[in-house]
């Protein structure tokens, strides 16, 4: 070639056409249902022929969608915590230590993701039914933790591997012992990728619905599985309202994911290696 | 400061030493004594094992077979906190959140010290790394020959009875490591640790220790003062990595006792004395090593090797003549600047000789 591949010919154009219409495609439903949970009718509607709140005071005045809510924060945090904790002792276990089989675990690890999660519903319901754990806090905790703890295992790797190993050499070097070692200099340091593992394993179980269908009961449910048994028995804007409300939140999530991400970068970046003084 | 390594708290051996990584023996057989105060470098190219002896000694290795004493203590299998030892490592390895003063009085923390302690004892190691002011930045902050000081003052500040370092200066560009190099040596002799170097870089060896030990793939070849490795090297390997040195094979032409003179008949052709280093049975294969300030040219004669000046390169100091002896073997002689002696021109025909005392002759390994 004599000139860099640039500027747009018509497959170019086409190229570009259809990949912001996947875009489009893909977000139009979430851009839609907010307008349509400001709409004052009874019904969804769009265009909405009006602006009101009055979906978003239903929601909180309705003592069942607050105690699903809250249930479903409750399991979040639980996961969240659970989830970090036992991915970044993982993480750490496959990158320090001298694991046997580590290709097959790291296979294993990723199982969750792969299996689909109507089979992983259906076997955690058969077991949690024996166990007496279906519709407790600590059966979804327990749930949300298997299903987050890839993503949360993954997310504390990549930030061991940024993380400069010989910093624990130093610090042992320096008397401190292994789990000081970790306290002192390996957590402040992957913190960033620690945190950002919290909040997506937070949000994986805020916002599970499949296993959560499975192990439900009448009495304690989350907000995805109380939001299907809405959708089946009357179709509220109050559902809109709180499928916004769960975007946003979602959407807030990434960004400080996204913040943790940087000041993780920020955090590797290598001390300065020039001479000179 | 106090005096760390005095008495025998200091005393560092390493007993028949053996590391295998897979088949093949990253160390094998070391055995070495450092003694309290004392400043001894391990040199070898990369592959001599140097680090891996350095590691053992700190702890962050494990021998397949011999033992690692600290202070007369058996410390082969005590884990790196434990073993009270300063470390320096190639990177500068601070730890980038937290402050310079932190980073120093870290080890103080870890050994339960006060805050008010710590933070005085910190700011004085600071000090005696000439970095006072320096205490509130952070790591990224500091220049690499800083940030290397300060890597220093945190190992020494809890004065430990040893210090290692493992190639500390050699991320530092070329005029800055020699400035270091002798104030770490001074520092060294201040305070009066022991300290246990590697290096690959043989000058940095030769300016710092005490005593020098080189190896050459995981085996000990020599340990002994600078002047020692230069003037007596006991192997080949050692006579051609420490400073320059010119070869030629050849064999005895009559028996010899270490340290007598033996006459060699060169392979080309041409005779040449040299010191035996062991003993030398007549007929056997050697090789001659001379250097190349030792060698001497002067016009053609009897009791010389004819030669030819291949190539004149003047460098300031000295010149360094290539001459051409036949036999496609070239040795180096190097003319000190200012001492009068002739200059040669390429071409020129010329002697070129050494006084037996001057060459080594190594029998060749059977």
């Amino acid at each position: 070639m004599t000139r860099p591949p640039r500027g747009g010919g018509p497959g170019r154009l086409l190229l570009h056409a259809v990949a912001y219409a996947v875009v489009v495609f893909l977000l139009l439903p979430t851009i839609l249902v907010a307008p349509m949970s400001v709409s004052p009718e009874k019904y969804l509607q769009f265009p909405p022929a009006g602006f009101s709140l009055r979906w978003y005071a239903a929601y909180f005045a309705d003592r069942e969608w607050i105690e699903a809510t809250l249930f479903s924060a409750q399991a979040g945090l639980i996961a969240a915590v659970g989830a970090t904790v036992v991915g970044t002792m993982a993480a750490l276990a496959l990158v320090r230590g001298r694991v046997r089989g580590r290709m097959v675990v790291e296979l294993l690890v990723v199982g969750p993701v792969v299996v689909p999660h109507i089979a992983l519903a259906v076997a955690m319901f058969l077991v949690f039914e024996q166990l007496r754990l279906t519709g407790t806090l600590l059966g979804f905790a327990m749930a949300h933790i298997v299903l987050a703890l890839p993503f949360a295992i993954f997310t504390v790797l990549a930030a061991l591997y940024r993380f400069d190993a010989d910093l624990e050499m130093a610090a042992l070097s320096c008397g401190a012992g292994r789990l000081r070692t970790f306290w002192h200099v390996t957590l402040p340091m992957i913190l960033p990728g620690v945190a950002s593992a919290g909040l997506f394993a937070f949000i994986i179980s805020f916002d599970e619905a499949v296993v959560s269908f499975f192990i439900s009961d009448l009495d304690r449910k989350t907000l995805p599985r109380k939001m299907f048994e809405d959708i089946d028995f009357d179709v509220s804007p109050v559902l809109a309202a709180v499928a916004t409300m769960l975007s946003l939140l979602t959407i807030a999530v990434l960004v400080l994911g996204h913040f943790f991400r940087q000041m993780a970068d920020r955090r590797a970046a290598p001390v300065a290696e020039a001479g000179g003084r | 400061m106090a005096l760390g390594g005095a008495g025998t708290e200091g005393r560092v051996a390493v007993r028949d030493l053996v590391k295998r990584f897979g088949p093949v023996a990253a160390v094998d057989g070391v055995s070495l004594d450092v003694a309290a105060g004392e400043f001894v470098a391990l040199l070898g190219p990369s592959g001599s094992g140097k680090t891996t002896i350095l590691m053992a000694i700190a702890g962050f290795e494990f021998p397949t077979s011999g033992r690692v004493e600290i202070g007369g203590e058996d410390v082969t299998w005590a884990p790196p906190n434990k073993r009270n030892l300063g470390m320096v490592f190639q990177r500068y390895t601070l730890f980038p959140h937290m402050s310079v003063v932190e980073n120093i009085a870290f080890p103080l923390k870890m050994r339960g010290i006060g805050r008010a302690e710590r933070e005085a004892k910190a700011q004085a190691a600071l000090a005696t790394v000439r970095l006072e002011g320096y205490g509130a930045r952070r790591p990224s902050q500091l220049s690499g020959g800083q940030q290397q000081r300060v890597a220093l003052a945190r190992a020494i500040v809890y004065r430990p009875r040893v210090l290692l370092m493992d190639e500390p200066l050699s991320a530092l560009d070329k005029n800055l490591r020699e400035e270091m190099q002798l104030e770490i040596k001074h520092l060294q002799q201040r305070i009066g640790v022991t300290v246990v170097f590697v290096t690959h870089d043989q000058t940095e060896a030769m300016t710092m220790a005490d005593r020098v030990a080189v190896l050459d793939r995981g085996r000990l070849q020599q340990v002994g003062a600078p002047r020692d490795l230069y003037e007596a090297p006991a192997t080949p390997f050692v006579a051609g990595f420490i400073g320059e040195t010119n070869f030629l094979p050849g064999r005895a032409k009559a028996a010899a006792v270490a340290g007598a003179p033996v006459a060699v008949a060169l392979d080309g052709g041409g005779e040449a004395v040299a010191t035996a280093v062991g003993a030398v049975p007549a007929g056997v294969a050697v090789r001659v090593a001379v250097r190349p300030e030792r060698v001497a040219l002067s016009p053609p004669s009897a009791d010389t090797l004819p030669g030819t000046i291949a190539e004149a390169i003047y460098a300031g100091v000295a010149t360094t003549c290539i001459a051409d002896i036949g036999g496609d073997r070239r040795l180096r002689a190097r003319i000190a600047a200012g001492t009068g002696l002739v200059q040669w021109e390429p071409g020129a025909r010329v002697g070129v000789g050494w006084r037996a005392e001057d060459a080594r002759a190594f029998a060749a390994a059977p």
